[in-house]
């Protein structure tokens, strides 16, 4: 329970990012694929945060005078946690432009009906 | 049988991550590099959000380069869908209820974007994050209203000259004191609108940008 206790936001994140890949390996629609990408990226975005993490921290925003810098939270991952959600938007949004012009192409989403994508 | 190796992958990345994350602590002291953001980032750039200030200013070129992603992903969806437009003509328009609700909502979402990316370096928010919400504005005016009253050239415009700001106010920088995007204008007052020098504009400029992409990529993948 301890251990629980001590790593639930580890569990967490990981927990999203192995959903993620079984998804991406195991289902055949390629919609579904695309949602398993976008649990991997939410998983590891979520990751970041946790690493940068201190307890009973803060935001990094002085909007209170009397406010402690040594309690704030690291504001770098947090940085690069919105570089990396902008750039999962334009990847996702990409991804499901190619996933229109497969299916106008072979009339199907399934991957397995789709030459050439069989594993 | 897909399942089952997909299971054995599973369990040998997670027993290699469970490896790794022993040695990584949990709620540790933060780097060197952070703690300079922190106590030198005020008097540094003026803003007292201190994301902003590293999104901006310290990391000023990779969030050029993040804009630029977006607008290659933009680009790279418009490509990809040329020439594949469907005719809209045959859809049923939407009910009183839904068209006057909608175009009720519509600029109070804008002003809420616009509210978001001007307050970026001193709340939560910026432009990126304004930028979405009036992408999802745009994003009800087409679902409700099924009207277009946005031109693509509208958009395109919108969002070149938004870059073009962006580069010009770096290149200011770089001809006033020698490195790109140096804040070189006055830091005001902390905790007021018009403080931390260049960020405001930045990130005015960043959330049309985002907001004129969002948008033309949702229009794209409508049609």
């Amino acid at each position: 329970m301890n251990f629980l206790y001590q790593n639930i936001y580890y569990i967490g994140a990981f927990g999203l990012i192995f959903i993620g890949l079984y998804i991406v390996a195991a289902k055949k629609n390629l919609i579904k694929i695309i949602i398993g990408l976008g649990f991997i990226s939410t998983g590891i975005n979520l990751f970041l945060i946790i690493i940068g993490y201190i307890k009973k921290g803060t935001a990094t925003i002085f909007s209170k005078p009397n406010l402690n810098p040594a309690q704030m939270v690291d504001p770098v991952p947090q940085a690069l946690v919105l570089t990396a959600i902008v750039i999962d938007v334009a990847v996702l949004a990409l991804a499901l432009g190619l996933v229109i012009g497969l299916y106008k192409h072979y009339k199907t989403l399934n991957i397995r009906k789709i030459r050439g994508l069989k594993w | 049988m897909r399942r089952i190796i997909s299971f054995i992958l599973l369990i040998i990345i997670f027993v290699g991550i469970y490896l790794a994350l022993t040695h990584i602590p949990y709620a540790k002291d933060k780097m060197k590099v952070s703690k300079h953001y922190i106590n030198n980032g005020i008097k540094e750039n003026g803003a007292a959000n201190i994301v902003t200030a590293v999104v901006l200013n310290y990391r000023g070129f990779d969030t050029l380069g993040e804009v630029t992603v977006l607008f290659i992903g933009a680009v790279g969806l418009g490509m990809i869908l040329f020439g594949s437009r469907t005719n809209s003509k045959d859809r049923t328009p939407a009910s009183l209820i839904l068209t006057t609700g909608c175009r009720l909502l519509f600029p109070f979402i804008l002003l809420l974007g616009i509210y978001i990316f001007i307050h970026g370096h001193l709340t939560p928010g910026g432009g990126f994050q304004g930028g979405a919400i009036i992408a999802s504005g745009f994003l009800l005016n087409y679902l409700g209203c099924l009207k277009r009253p946005v031109k693509e050239n509208g958009i395109n415009a919108i969002e070149s000259l938004a870059g073009t700001i962006f580069v010009m106010i770096g290149l200011i920088g770089l001809l006033y004191g020698g490195y790109f995007l140096l804040n070189f204008l006055p830091k005001g007052v902390l905790n007021t609108l018009v403080s931390g020098g260049i960020l405001p504009l930045l990130y005015i400029a960043i959330g049309f940008k985002v907001g004129a992409e969002l948008a033309g990529i949702i229009y794209k993948l409508m049609e």
